[in-house]
């Protein structure tokens, strides 16, 4: 069982869904975060003082899989939020040790989908 | 002789028309784009209220309004430029019900004024989420002067030949509502669509709704105070505007249970500013039975618009600048045609004595001069305005790039944010 989590720009959400829908990944945890990575921040004026470095939008997408289905939703998340510019984000795969349904309480892989 | 009265109900009703600007249609508009947009938005209308004002009291009263012209029956000059001449004790040389009665020229120019800043800042709503705000700047100046001021001139100077011809138009359906659909519909077609149109819900309903009853607040000044007396024609105008928003909205409330399964907030919103929009033309003119007319058949007709006809045309009106403006603004200035009343006016010696009558109450003639002022403020706001946006096209473009789009226009255009997410 693997925890996939991705850092992607906003505005690509809509794609990465459809993507991840065709790849019959139905299942994700979406929350609104902020941060930057090479892309840097952007500088904002309030009434003359200039805040630089302040931190990008960025969308972090969760979704818990078996082995398996890891490749699969890896290509899906690039292809919905790959546009070659700087700041498309980053995917990081952790290994995952348990996994609970909290309606029946099984275990394990079979949880998870 | 002024009379204290009616100018004290004209003054504040000049200043219920800026609050339609600002906040009202900021808050209406703003809670209909992406969060990333909102400041973009609201600054388009403020935008209006600063230059606007600056314009019209340099230049643009006088050439609006001005007995003498530059081109007859279109254009004046600029006799009151910087509003030379015009004494505070003036009476106003325009009267509408109470020709014993005016208020003072001054509060005729400001009144004017705030008709002239909501103009452009309805058209804004159809550009939403994608202009550039160099061009939107260079666009509300340019705007005023090649559309607003002539139309203006044409229909309610005492020289215009929408007036000469008796045209039926208590509070703006040609020159405001009209115009600014028209104008939106030119500018859609030019701008183009947005980027990732689909999915994609407003951001906050409650600032849409505010600004909606904030919009039915300040109508109350732009029709009532209209008649720029305090008289019975303006309770008129206040129970007829009153009337047909409550229509409208009752009527797309319901076509949305039908139709959509909920009556939807935004919908008995958006309704009841499409019988705001339906009335202005005449509400001085027809009995409260011809406002619930007029508003239960505004309400219908741009649900329609909005719902049907623009999903399968396919044009991108962000905010239905056109499907409620330009579309219910047709509906009042021919509906007036139809529903006015001699009751209502003949009791104030307008139009000689008789008062004004549409189709259903004797007149046949009123309805052709209705249609031929409907036909000319749509042709001639809608090639103007293209004129208008073409040029800005070729010159300095009007849409931002697709990156500063997907960004969003408030840190790109403004460097600003409306929200944080931390802190």
């Amino acid at each position: 069982m693997k925890l996939i989590v991705a850092i992607i720009q906003p505005y690509r959400l809509d794609e990465v869904k459809q993507a991840l829908y065709s790849a019959d990944v139905q299942l994700m945890t979406v929350s609104e975060v902020l941060g930057h990575g090479r892309q840097g921040g952007v500088t904002e004026v309030y009434r003359g003082s200039r805040e630089t470095g302040n931190l990008l939008r960025k969308i972090r997408l969760e979704i818990a899989v078996n082995d398996d289905w890891v490749e699969p939703t890896i290509t899906a998340i690039v292809s919905g939020a790959k546009t070659g510019e700087l700041g498309d984000g980053k995917i990081f795969v952790y290994s995952l040790e348990e996994c609970i349904r909290i309606r029946t309480e099984e275990r394990g892989p079979s949880a998870i989908g | 002789m002024i009379s204290n009265a009616n100018n004290a109900w004209v003054l504040f009703s000049a200043v219920l028309v800026m609050f339609m600007t600002v906040p009202a249609l900021g808050l209406f508009y703003g809670g209909l784009v992406k969060k990333k947009n909102v400041l973009a938005l609201m600054m388009q209308s403020f935008t209006c209220l600063i230059v606007v004002s600056l314009l019209w009291v340099t230049v643009g009263y006088s050439l609006a309004f001005s007995p003498t012209e530059w081109i007859p029956g279109v254009l004046g000059d600029f006799k009151w430029a910087l509003l030379n001449g015009i004494s505070p004790i003036d009476p106003s040389p325009y009267t509408v019900s109470d020709p014993n009665g005016p208020v003072s020229h001054l509060t005729f120019v400001i009144f004017q004024c705030m008709f002239a800043v909501i103009t452009p800042a309805v058209i804004s709503g159809a550009f939403a989420e994608r202009m550039k705000f160099s061009s939107y700047l260079v666009f509300s100046v340019l705007w005023l002067f090649l559309v607003y001021i002539p139309l203006a001139h044409m229909a309610w100077s005492t020289n215009g030949f929408f007036a000469k011809h008796g045209l039926m138009d208590y509070a703006g359906g040609t020159v405001v509502e009209i115009n600014s659909g028209f104008s939106a519909l030119a500018g859609v077609l030019l701008l183009g669509r947005r980027k990732n149109l689909k999915h994609l819900p407003p951001h906050n309903l409650t600032y849409t709704l505010i600004g909606g009853a904030m919009l039915w607040f300040g109508w109350f000044g732009f029709n009532a105070g209209s008649g720029l007396a305090a008289d019975g024609l303006a309770a008129n105008a206040v129970l007829t505007t009153n009337t047909a928003a409550a229509a409208a909205g009752l009527v797309w409330a319901i076509l949305d249970w039908v139709v959509q399964k909920k009556p939807t907030i935004l919908g008995a919103v958006t309704g009841a500013v499409g019988g705001l929009v339906a009335i202005t033309p005449a509400a001085g003119y027809v009995t409260v039975g011809g406002a619930l007319l007029l508003g239960a058949s505004a309400g219908a007709v741009c649900f329609i618009f909005v719902v049907f006809v623009k999903s399968s045309l396919g044009y991108d009106d962000s905010l239905d600048a056109f499907g409620v403006h330009g579309i219910a603004g047709v509906l009042g200035t021919i509906g007036v045609g139809l529903l006015a009343s001699p009751a209502i006016t003949a009791p104030f010696h307008m139009n000689g004595g008789k008062g004004f009558a549409g189709l259903f109450f004797g007149d046949p003639h009123a309805l052709g001069i209705q249609i031929e002022a409907t036909v000319t403020s749509m042709i001639w706001a809608f090639l103007g305005t293209l004129a208008v946006f073409a040029l800005l096209e070729v010159t300095m473009g009007l849409r931002v790039t697709e990156r500063d789009e997907a960004i969003g226009l408030d840190i790109t255009q403004h460097n600003e944010k409306a929200y944080t997410l931390i802190e």
